[in-house]
């Protein structure tokens, strides 16, 4: 190895991996870079790549499109309530597969993974139909029901639980604890770097769950941001710094909850791609 | 141990104590949510785009049609077209990317390599980003008038309709997949790399084989199901493509970036033909499954 690592080569690693690192975040400062600036500067030649003067206009202008305020309550709510549920469902159901045998458990878990590999799109018109004889089309319900039981939070909270020794519930059993009372007060706390990996991962995935939602969300009070930005966009005349703005701001909430949790959230990843 | 089965002794008294939470009726109770909610909103909605495909859509009713979406859709160019797309990307975008994240991994595991977790979370930050927002800023780059346009002229390169031009529209949706999924790939590949033990390459090493044999003979067939299992997620992420051709192109120019999804979301919730759109599902679901079943197949059985 020694002799191999010679300059040229650390240069030339270290030019690949810094090009490719440069264009994975150019992007994003460009983007926000032109939330600052005007439609006209961003499409200047040549373009402005410093932050500009127009942040507040963007801002303004644009909550006069969608309301911000709303748009941005939608999303958390959706995301938040979706995430507590798969959560919730995730580690019951998990807990069940991981520390009990039961008659067919093997054929259930099978077809809920099977169901990990049907994709979202293939049921998506009859779910549409069951959605609108419930009455449930421009409703949050809409966006948060269908998808809380998750195939892959009830397979990685499985995966995780498997490891908790049989002892330990044995043991809260002969106390007289309950069986609920196990699963909460002893088996929940011990998963929770398991949690706050899954449940990362699934705000992130609702956060951004844009078909769905454009399919059942048509009432401009109901949208979530990645709805109403793209509604932005159909419009005549696009306003190029609103539009930066827009992106901006349903992108910083992500990035910020992944550059704060990344070892939690690169691990749950990794939990579900790499066996140990 | 005592303790349950006094209880359970107990709970054959009637019958409505039988239905009480033990440890033998505990995992149904847990269980019953989640099997409830699938049924209803995953298995029962499969189940019915299956039949709904041999229906049609009229007038707010649905009527049997037999086998009419299908010989429709084995008549439909654009269905080829969303179709042949599909395979482009396939073949083309998920082989490269695949390899491209393969090379930054094995760069980035160089034992000099130094902040290697700031390195892998800039190249993670594409994955995590909102869809639409990424799709807007990529149209936004690639417009007319948009900065790469402007970078080309700086080299003295013609401006290129990036998204107007059918050839360059596909590329535009390569390029963008690309940019959003190549460090995740790459973050899992290097897992994988950092898992291969090194007395592999000590023991090539004393025998004399080059880094590229090396690479070949070492590094290649224990990443193979790593190498699979990101390329499944590539494959099923390719079949189900929307957003990006939804902002960028809306499927176009002639249909040159239309894709099953999109071609879905038409069909169905633009022109309401929700039987042709179910016999659409069918074909994505089948794809999805042959491609999982010949990934899984070539992986072999090491790779669960």
């Amino acid at each position: 190895m020694v002799e191999s690592s010679t300059g040229l080569k650390k240069v030339f690693t270290y030019t690949t991996i810094i090009l490719g690192l440069i264009v994975s975040l150019f992007p994003f400062y460009w983007m926000f870079i032109g939330a600052t600036n005007s439609s006209a500067d961003i499409f200047a030649f040549p373009p402005r790549l410093l932050p500009g003067d127009h942040f507040w206009q963007n801002l303004t202008a644009l909550n006069e499109q969608i309301d911000l305020g709303r748009v941005i309550f939608n999303s958390f709510y959706v995301s938040l309530s979706y995430t507590f549920f798969v959560l919730a469902l995730s580690t019951i159901t998990g807990y069940a597969f991981a520390k009990f045998q039961f008659k067919g458990q093997d054929y259930i878990f099978g077809a809920i993974l099977l169901t990990m590999m049907l994709p979202a799109q293939a049921t998506m018109i009859p779910l549409f139909d069951t959605m609108k004889a419930f009455g449930w089309l421009n409703s949050y319900k809409a966006v948060i029901i269908p998808g809380i039981a998750n195939a892959f939070g009830i397979f990685l909270m499985r995966q995780n639980m498997k490891k908790i020794p049989d002892s330990l519930i044995e043991a809260a059993r002969i106390d007289g604890c309950g069986e609920f009372a196990i699963f909460y007060k002893i088996v929940l706390p011990t998963m929770k770097p398991a949690i706050a990996a899954l449940g990362i991962y699934m705000f992130m995935a609702q956060w951004g769950n844009f078909m769905w939602q454009l399919i059942v969300l048509n009432d401009a009070s109901m949208k979530t941001l990645p709805v109403a930005l793209s509604s932005l966009v159909g419009l005549s005349r696009v306003d190029y710094g609103q539009v930066f703005m827009g992106a901006s701001l349903s992108t910083l909430p992500v990035i910020a909850i992944f550059l704060l949790l990344q070892k939690q959230f690169i691990s749950g990843i990794l939990g579900g791609a790499v066996k140990e | 141990m005592e303790a349950c089965l006094s209880q359970e002794k107990e709970t054959r008294v009637s019958l409505l104590s039988k239905l009480k939470l033990t440890n033998k009726t505990a995992p149904y109770y847990f269980i019953a949510p989640a099997v409830f909610l699938f049924s209803l909103f995953t298995i029962y909605p499969f189940l019915r785009t299956i039949t709904l495909s041999f229906f049609s859509y009229e007038r707010g009713q649905y009527i049997f049609t037999g086998l009419a979406n299908y010989s429709r859709l084995f008549g439909d160019e654009v269905f080829y077209q969303a179709l042949s797309n599909t395979f482009i990307y396939l073949l083309i975008q998920v082989p490269l990317m695949s390899m491209l994240s393969l090379v930054l991994a094995v760069a980035m595991n160089s034992r000099f390599i130094k902040w290697k977790s700031q390195f892998r979370v800039g190249y993670f930050l594409p994955s995590v980003t909102e869809m639409v927002a990424y799709s807007i800023i990529f149209s936004l780059f690639l417009n007319d008038k948009g900065l790469l346009n402007y970078l080309l002229s700086i080299l003295g390169i013609d401006s290129v309709s990036w998204l107007v031009d059918p050839f360059w529209a596909k590329f535009s949706i390569m390029l963008a997949l690309t940019w959003r999924w190549t460090g995740y790939n790459m973050v899992i590949m290097l897992a994988g790399l950092q898992g291969i033990p090194a007395d592999l390459y000590e023991a090539a090493e004393i025998d004399g084989a080059s880094k590229l044999k090396q690479f070949f003979y070492i590094t290649i067939p224990q990443m193979k199901p790593l190498i699979l299992f990101s390329m499944l997620m590539s494959t099923i992420g390719t079949i189900n493509l929307f957003s990006e051709p939804f902002i960028l192109t809306k499927g176009g120019p002639g249909n040159s970036t239309m894709s099953l999804g999109l071609y879905l979301y038409n069909q169905g919730f633009m022109n309401l033909n929700f039987g042709y759109a179910s016999a659409i599902s069918v074909v994505l679901l089948i794809l999805t499954a042959v491609m999982s079943y010949i990934q899984v197949k070539v992986g072999g059985k090491d790779n669960g």
